[in-house]
Order: structure tokens, then C-alpha cells, then sequence
């Protein structure tokens, strides 16, 4: 088992509100969660990357409480250890595709040179066929590219799980096609729990391992889910 | 052109680099208060500290009396405790200066932080940044070229600040007398010929800043993603 998170949190101010509540496990290696958007999908990953704070409940990973509200745990995002992918990548404009990767292996308050990283950054430069382009920032290199970027980026420490937030959505038809044959091998190869939302169909038939529902904040089950998912959440607001 | 010109323009060079200083320091932070934190009063807050902006600067001069003058609630203070007084000093052109020119960094600082992408220092934080790395790594490198903007239109302002410097600072020459109001005393006076050099030492000063604000910091920069 990877994640077992059962949070809830309101969110927005007096005019809208949303509730998200949410209780979910992720035994299987891969997990997508799948829903229309607006549904709560982000919140989860947020929470679950520690970017959002839950009201209240816990977020477990591998036996270690991440989240807790009764016992007041709460590990900051950079203390988890994940991998994030953001839908459009959120990549630093400023910066070359080298630095851009290299920047989570220095945690003080510069930014990597244009020519650091060292050989953990060449590695996976070469890795992502992207040694051709170290040099440009994000602006000048082709959907792709950007992609295999932020999947570098993200990958560059050995997190000990990847989140994906909609991986796909930021490019066209074709080269959707050719990211989530790429995306299926680089799961394959590097074996970390991965945790991926979306709301396009095609996603759950290549990734999903286990598939969660999410609709209207709460997370339930579909008819063909493993067993090991929880009933639907509380739906009451 | 005798001494005394130049004497003007190191003056005014002064206090206009102390007040830009002082309002690169100040502004950016209020600015980045406003942009990124939720409290009671903030845009009060940011209206008033935008007054300079639309008030005349004469009332402003009054303002400043009222306050730093020697019998001022923190003009007697100062007074009475340290011995300072800024009336008819040029700290006390650097005060004025600082007040009437405040608004520009102040607006285009906020307008810098609020433009960062949130999702960018999002992405600091889970690549393992504390607080700080994002602010100086993602924060201040995305929104300095506006800081910079502001802080250089600062600098303008306050070359050619007038009204209350004069309340405050008076026209002293040599200590107090910054170019634009030896120009008008030029004038007065019937000195063509001074007025005429100070005019253009001016003009030609305010082009070299604003080409070096066009060069460091275009304002219509699209925002590259």
C-alpha cells in the first residue's frame, strides 16, 4: 500500500463553497484518479504533495503519517520527497532547461549556474533526449520537450513517488499519443508509486492499475475498481 | 557653466539616489505586504500610501511640516531628543522626495508580486525549497524587472520633485537647491542664461534615466511561460 489519505477541507469564501472529502487507498503502483474538472481532483494531489493544508483527517504514505490532524503532523512539501508534474508544467521561464532540472538539487538561495548540475544533470539530460536543448529556456523548445522537462525536473532527486496533474491536457492529439507511450515506458522502468489525475478517458486505459472516481469532492468507487477501495466518502456538506 | 550648476546637479543626484534607495527598500516590501497577504485595512492602506500620487504637492509639503517640522508631533521629538532637524536640510529633500515619488515603486512592485505565478513557487517548494529559497530563487527573480521599472520612475520623480521639497527643504543654494527649483529661481531672478543650462542638464539627465528604464525593465514585456 503507497497512500492511504482520508481528508476533508472546504474551500472558497461565503458566496462559493466546495467541500472536499475524501478517503481513498492506493495499493496498486499506478493510481488514477478520473473525474470531470472542478470535481476536486487538484485539491487531492495538492494535499497529497502537501501544497494544500486539509481541515482536518490524514494522509499516510508507506506507514508514514505525512498528515495528521489529531496528532498535529504536517510535513512541509519539501520534506515528502515527491515528485509533482504540474499540468502546464510550471517550468522557470528564466531559466535554461539544464538549470531548470538542476534546480532541486541545491536547496540554498541561488539558483544552479548554467553549467551545474554535474553528472547526475548530463545523465538525465541524455535520458530525455534533451542535450540538444540544455542550453534554451522553455519558451523555445516544442511541447514535447517541455514535458520531458518538468518530468526530469521532477525526477532528478529519486522521489519516492510521482504525482501527475493531468499530464497530457497541455498537448495535441498527436504528440498526446506519443507522451503517454514515452510516460508508460519511464513508469515502467523507474517502478515508483505513481498517483495520476485526469478527466480524459484515454488516461485510465493506459495507466490505470487502480482506478479511483472523484465527483463533486468525495471519491467512490466504479463498478470495476479493486476491492481495496473504500466505500464513498461523506457526502454530506 | 560655473560651479555652482554642478554643485545643483550633485545635490540633486544625491537626494534623488537616497530617496530611490530608500523607496526600493520600502516599496518593494509594502508591495509585496499588499500583493501576498490578506489583512484588515489593505486596500485603506494601499490608498493612502497611493495619496502622494494624486495630491498636490504643496499640500503634501504642508503634511510633511506638520510632521517633521520642529514643532511637528515627530519633528519635536526628534528635536528634543537627538537634536535633529530636518527643516531646510537636505535630509529633509530626501524625505520629501521619498513621500511624492513612494507611489510609483509601491504600484509597480505590488503589480510584480501579484504577477508571479503562485504554481512557480509551488513547484520550488515540492523540488525541496524552505521559504526563503523560493522568495529569493523564484519571487524576486520573476518580479524584479517591474520592481526595477518603479524604482527607476522613482528616480525620475525625484530628480525633478518640486513643491515639496521646497516647503520642507527651502531653496538653500549649495545645501537645499536641487536643479528644479534653481530653475525657478533662475527664472525669477531674470538669469536666462542659468536657467537656460540647468533646463537642459535636466532634460538630459531625465532622457538617460528613462532610456535606462526602457532598456533594463520593458514595461510591455509579455510574460514568457
Amino acid at each position: 500500500m503507497s497512500f492511504d489519505v482520508d481528508i476533508s477541507k472546504l474551500v472558497g469564501d461565503n458566496r462559493r463553497r466546495f467541500r472536499l472529502s475524501v478517503r481513498f487507498r492506493t495499493p496498486a503502483r499506478r493510481t488514477v484518479i478520473y473525474g470531470p474538472s472542478g470535481a476536486g481532483k487538484s485539491l487531492t494531489l495538492q494535499a497529497l504533495a502537501g501544497l494544500l493544508k486539509p481541515d482536518s483527517g490524514r494522509i499516510t504514505f508507506c506507514d508514514q503519517a505525512l498528515y495528521d490532524s489529531v496528532a498535529r503532523v504536517d510535513v512541509p512539501a519539501r520534506g515528502r520527497g515527491f515528485g509533482y508534474l504540474f499540468q502546464d508544467y510550471a517550468l522557470f521561464p528564466k531559466l535554461t532547461v539544464r538549470q531548470n532540472i538542476a534546480f532541486g538539487l541545491l536547496t540554498g538561495l541561488r539558483n544552479p549556474s548554467e553549467r551545474g548540475g554535474g553528472e547526475v544533470v548530463d545523465r538525465s539530460l541524455r535520458a530525455f533526449e534533451l542535450v540538444d536543448v540544455a542550453a534554451q529556456r522553455p519558451s523555445e523548445i516544442s511541447g514535447g520537450q517541455r514535458q520531458r522537462v518538468a518530468l526530469a525536473r521532477a525526477l532528478v532527486n529519486s522521489p519516492r513517488a510521482l504525482l501527475l496533474d493531468e499530464p497530457f491536457s497541455a498537448l495535441d492529439p498527436e504528440l498526446r499519443h506519443r507522451m503517454r507511450t514515452e510516460l508508460d515506458e519511464l513508469l515502467k522502468r523507474i517502478g515508483i508509486p505513481v498517483v495520476m489525475i485526469t478527466h480524459d478517458p484515454e488516461d485510465l486505459k493506459w495507466f490505470g492499475d487502480g482506478a479511483l472516481y472523484i465527483r463533486d469532492g468525495s471519491i467512490s468507487e466504479r463498478p470495476t475498481v479493486p476491492a481495496d477501495v473504500f466505500a464513498p466518502g461523506m457526502q454530506e456538506v | 557653466m560655473n560651479s555652482a550648476v554642478w554643485i545643483t546637479l550633485a545635490l540633486t543626484l544625491k537626494v534623488a539616489t537616497w530617496a530611490t534607495g530608500i523607496n526600493l527598500l520600502l516599496g518593494a516590501a509594502m508591495g509585496w505586504l499588499l500583493a501576498r497577504k490578506r489583512f484588515i485595512g489593505r486596500e485603506l492602506i494601499d490608498a493612502v500610501l497611493t495619496l502622494p500620487f494624486v495630491l498636490p504637492p504643496t499640500v503634501l509639503g504642508y503634511y510633511l511640516l506638520v510632521v517633521i517640522g520642529k514643532r511637528g508631533w515627530l519633528g519635536s521629538w526628534l528635536y528634543q531628543t537627538f537634536g535633529i532637524n530636518l527643516i531646510f536640510t537636505w535630509q529633509g529633500a530626501v524625505i520629501a522626495a521619498t513621500v511624492v515619488a513612494f507611489p510609483l515603486v509601491l504600484k509597480s512592485a505590488r503589480a510584480a508580486f501579484e504577477a508571479v505565478d503562485p504554481q512557480l513557487e509551488q513547484a520550488a517548494r515540492v523540488l525541496g525549497l524552505g521559504e526563503w529559497g523560493v522568495f529569493f530563487r523564484v519571487t524576486v527573480p520573476m518580479a524584479w524587472p517591474g520592481i526595477l521599472a518603479g524604482t527607476l520612475l522613482v528616480f525620475a520623480r525625484s530628480l525633478g520633485e518640486f513643491g515639496a521639497t521646497l516647503m520642507v527643504a527651502g531653496s538653500i543654494p549649495g545645501r537645499t537647491q536641487t536643479l528644479s527649483i534653481a530653475v525657478y529661481e533662475a527664472v525669477q531672478a531674470g538669469q536666462d542664461s542659468v536657467a537656460n543650462s540647468l533646463v537642459v542638464i535636466t532634460s538630459i539627465t531625465c532622457v538617460v534615466v528613462l532610456l535606462t528604464a526602457g532598456r533594463l525593465a520593458p514595461f510591455r514585456t509579455a510574460p514568457v511561460r
